[in-house]
């Protein structure tokens, strides 16, 4: 049984961009694609960069695969994966997350 | 090895052409040996200068009196030399050879000997023999020293008188006109440019320049220089009549610098010149003679391009190579006092048999003549005034000898809207054909460039230099670059993106005439996927440049790079950077002392910009409205530091303060900057503003520049500091207020439509085709007749202009993205900071504790 976490309302989260929820202690950031109507959720570190930034970089798509840049150096990192295209041994952490009501919600 | 030594006397623009030949060659032959090969030669280089500098750009001269400085002029440079290996002596002349001994004397005593000798000695200006020619303020214009003789003399003048109607003496006759003098130009002949011009391009010439100010006397002869009545002299001419002026320029034509050689007993034409042949050898052993000193077959050519022709000529010489000078063509092209005069070839229908058609128009003030053969087959030569866009088509079809069009006359006929003007194809050219003589850059020569990879302007002006010298090719060199590309199925890609397969400026113009106000629009009729990282901010860029809407709007918000979003400059940590405006870096004790308080209480690290404004440093994103409101309600708006817009305008006190001020820069800076705070742009832009032409705020390299002048303001455009360091190019002069912002504005708007994502205007400048010249047709001229669109889009943007912090810190809802976590009010806890200097500064990253782990 996985337990799901209330993190935000859907309207707290603008279309088209993230936003950071305290989860269990770490920084997950949260994104709302509105063309594919897709949740993301990936760790809110950007291990290259070395801050708590990425929620608050431009997603997109390159090549069909979903990625947010990091405002800091711009590496693309797969929404899906967490994986960094620039640099195949970086890894995010990725986390589940679903729209339930009105919450946003998030799950390790 | 055997070492031999050059020596180079004269370091003009030809001996310096000279250096850089030899020492090309040299690289090339070292770069081709085989490992453990060494060179059979060396050679070793040394010249001696009479002038106290190095090689300058003679050819640009007037440009110094248009803002250029003697460095800009420079041609090379101490440290260039040095590091090749290139002895030289300046202010120091050669006064002596010995052509048995290979020994040369200086001025100053020193002996030197050679293994080779070249005499660059250039010529010297003619002048007359006036009685009276020799008293003070009777200057010539030659070298920068006479320049700068001829600006210290215009300060003690009213008026100046040229003598001399040709090509240098309408050159001086511009510069006096630039020193604000009232200008004469007196001519012996009965018209202007007697050697390039015929009756018809000459008279169109004078009534041009007429126009402009300069008074022209034709058919005079000057029989003497006495004491003036109302002016310092007076001239009296042969036919009674007399003029009197302050000062007077000699540009009576030009005579070889051949009084060494003649005095080495080397062999001399009857009128001058240093006899050389082919290979450019005078008739002592080991003693060469390149530019305008020599004489080939009994000419003097006082061009720059002959001159280089001979350099290459003689160092392939010294290499053991066949390079024979066969002489040169003549025509040219130029402005003087700003008018398109081009001659070519047979410029007066010398030629037996030939026949000529003539196009004038005395409305435009355009007048095309070309003279073709007797069988109306070839063209022979072409004068052009007023308009010389047809001059290299005419120029290739003379070179090479081509065959004329059916109709010559279409050549010189304007083309009217939906016609195609009468063009040679680029095709039709001979792979010998010289596009660039200036340096010499065949057709072929470009076709090997592309076929090397270079695809744009920039790349095949640094790998073959072609358009680097006058530019008068650049036109051309463009077109066989293109139909080489298209000969080789290149399409040019200049797609911003996998989302879109457009450039910037095609972008800009898809939303500017389809009136696309939204991403999702355009994404959804012009692109594909969902849009990343380089095209959103590029096409927020452009929504914001014309429509000018609040970027945090929901439809927006998602594209905007991070600092956009949070309206301050995210640093490496996280946190964010705050730099309120202060316009024209005027600023209130009270309002600094606002800045220093908000700092002191969110410790914020506080640093003075290059901007002449204050950024203070470490706001967490909850901070930033806190410190905002503060900065707000003390009458601070936002400084757009963040954005890809109007930056700052620099300035100095101008003549509120200062004692050499001649216009209010201070003011004028100010409201430049409130003018155009918040415009959006392809990148950002600085603008500077200084209050005369001791230019304390270093507007010359700046996007727009902006220097007092006597007489109003001078424009310079495409300056920039930074990684690639430019300097601004003037692009109108004594303007006054209104007419400057009218030029901004729709230098600006032009900018914002054309430019390339972050292409700065420096560089969207250098790739403009057509460059300066196109660029002051559009926006002076109004060539595309676009001026009043430019102008009422930027007035949009204007009236559309709002502090993005005030409105921010006024919405409850945008405020809610101010917090790091959705779900809590805690800050990020993992931010560390050192105290260095009484100051706060992020951590380095080795003593941060790195606390989220990554997954394997």
């Amino acid at each position: 049984m996985e337990s799901w976490t209330s993190i935000c309302q859907t309207d707290d989260l603008v279309p088209n961009t993230g936003v950071c929820a305290l989860f269990n202690e770490e920084q997950v950031a949260v994104f709302h694609c509105a063309a594919t109507d897709s949740l993301y959720a990936v760790s809110n570190y950007d291990p290259i960069g070395q801050a708590n930034v990425l929620s608050r970089g431009i997603i997109g798509s390159i090549a069909s695969e979903p990625v947010v840049a990091s405002p800091l150096y711009k590496q693309h990192f797969s929404l899906k994966t967490g994986a960094c295209l620039q640099q195949p041994d970086v890894t995010l952490k990725t986390y589940k997350v679903r729209r339930q009501g009105k919450h946003i919600q998030l799950a390790p | 090895m055997k070492t031999v030594k050059v020596l180079v006397v004269g370091n003009g623009m030809v001996g310096h052409k000279f250096i850089d030949t030899m020492l090309e060659k040299s690289e090339l032959q070292k770069s081709i040996l085989e490992p453990g090969e060494a060179l059979s030669t060396q050679f070793k280089l040394q010249t001696f200068s009479e002038e106290s500098r190095l090689a300058y750009d003679r050819v640009q001269l007037s440009g110094y009196f248009n803002g250029q400085t003697a460095e800009d002029l420079a041609l090379t440079d101490a440290d260039y030399y040095k590091q090749r290996g290139v002895d030289f002596t300046l202010a120091d002349k050669v006064v002596a050879i010995d052509t048995k001994q290979q020994q040369v004397t200086t001025q100053n005593g020193s002996r030197v000997t050679y293994d080779k000798l070249v005499l660059a000695t250039g010529s010297y200006p003619f002048v007359p023999p006036i009685p009276g020619n020799d008293q003070p303020h009777c200057l010539v214009y030659r070298t920068i020293d006479d320049l700068e003789a001829i600006e210290a003399s215009s300060k003690q003048s009213q008026v100046g008188v040229v003598i001399g109607g040709g090509l240098l003496g309408l050159e001086a006759a511009n510069a006096l006109q630039n020193l604000g003098l009232q200008t004469h130009v007196v001519e012996f002949a009965p018209r202007l440019m007697a050697v390039q011009l015929d009756d018809g391009g000459a008279s169109l010439l004078r009534r041009k320049i007429t126009d402009l100010g300069v008074t022209v006397h034709t058919e005079k002869a000057t029989t003497e220089i006495v004491a003036g009545t109302t002016h310092r002299y007076r001239l009296n001419f042969a036919d009674g009549s007399f003029l009197e002026t302050d000062m007077l320029v000699f540009s009576a034509g030009i005579r070889p610098q051949d009084e060494l050689a003649k005095q080495a007993n080397i062999d001399i034409g009857e009128r001058g010149g240093i006899v050389i042949d082919d290979r450019c050898r005078t008739s002592a052993e080991n003693v060469y003679a390149i530019g305008e000193c020599a004489l080939w077959e009994n000419k003097i050519f006082g061009l720059v391009a002959p001159g280089y022709a001979m350099a290459n000529t003689a160092a392939s010489d010294l290499f053991e190579q066949e390079k024979p000078f066969l002489g040169a063509d003549m025509s040219t092209k130029l402005k003087l006092l700003g008018v398109d005069v081009a001659s070519i070839g047979d410029a007066h229908g010398a030629t037996e048999g030939s026949q000529s058609y003539t196009y004038s128009d005395d409305v435009e003030q355009v007048y095309k003549r070309i003279i073709v053969s007797a069988d109306n087959k070839k063209l022979l030569g072409a004068v052009l005034v007023g308009d010389a866009s047809a001059y290299g088509t005419l120029l290739q079809l003379m070179l090479n000898d081509m065959d004329l069009p059916n109709h010559p006359s279409t050549l010189i006929l304007p083309a009217f809207e939906g016609e195609e003007a009468a063009d040679v194809g680029v095709a039709a050219l001979p792979e010998t054909a010289q596009i660039c003589s200036c340096f010499d850059v065949t057709k072929a020569n470009l076709i090997q460039a592309v076929s090397d990879g270079a695809t744009d302007m920039g790349a095949i002006k640094s790998m073959t230099k072609a358009s680097t010298g006058c530019g008068g090719c650049g036109a051309l060199v463009k077109q066989v670059m293109d139909a080489e590309l298209e000969a080789l199925g290149h399409t040019i890609d200049n797609s911003i993106c996998e989302h879109f397969s457009y450039s910037r400026s095609e972008l800009a113009d898809i939303i500017r005439v389809k009136k696309i106000k939204t991403f999702a629009s355009l994404l959804a009729e012009h692109g594909q996927g969902l849009g990343c990282d380089v095209c959103k901010p590029t096409v927020s860029n452009i929504l914001a440049s014309f429509w000018n809407e609040y970027v945090l709007q929901d439809e927006h918000v998602g594209l905007q790079d991070t600092n956009d979003v949070y309206l301050g400059n995210m640093q490496k940590d996280g946190t964010y950077s705050v730099v309120p405006r202060i316009a024209g870096g005027e600023v209130t004790p009270d309002k600094l002392i606002v800045l220093g308080e908000v700092a002191k209480e969110f410790d914020l690290y506080t640093k003075i910009t290059g901007g002449q404004r204050i950024d203070l440093f470490g706001a967490q994103l909850h901070e930033l409205p806190l410190i905002w409101r503060k900065l707000v309600d003390a009458g601070f708006e936002t400084g757009h530091a963040y954005g890809k817009s109007v930056r700052t305008v620099k300035s100095c006190v101008g003549n509120s303060w200062c004692r050499y001020g001649v216009n209010d820069s201070l003011g004028f800076a100010i409201d430049i900057e409130n003018r155009y705070k918040g415009l959006r742009s392809p990148h950002k832009l600085k603008f500077a503003v200084s209050g005369c032409t001791r230019e304390c705020a270093e507007a010359q390299s700046k996007d727009v520049g902006i220097i007092a002048t006597e007489k109003g303001w001078n424009l310079y455009v495409g300056g920039n500091g930074g990684m690639r360091p430019r300097h601004a190019d003037l692009f109108a002069s004594d303007l006054d207020d209104e007419t400057l912002v009218k030029y901004i504005d729709r230098f600006l708007m032009f900018y914002i439509r054309t430019a390339e994502r972050l292409q700065r205007t420096s560089v969207w400048l250098e790739s403009l085709e057509g460059g300066l010249a196109y660029l002051k047709q559009v926006v002076i001229e109004d060539k595309l007749g676009i001026a009043d669109e430019l102008e009422s889009e930027m007035a949009r943007s204007i009236a559309q202009y709002q502090c993005e912090w005030k409105t921010t810190i006024e919405s409850p809802e945008k405020l809610k993205r101010f917090q790091h976590f959705i779900n809590s009010q805690q800050p990020d806890d993992q931010l560390a900071y050192d105290v260095v200097r009484q100051q706060r500064l992020p951590k380095t990253t080795d003593n941060r504790i790195n606390v989220v782990e990554l997954v394997e």
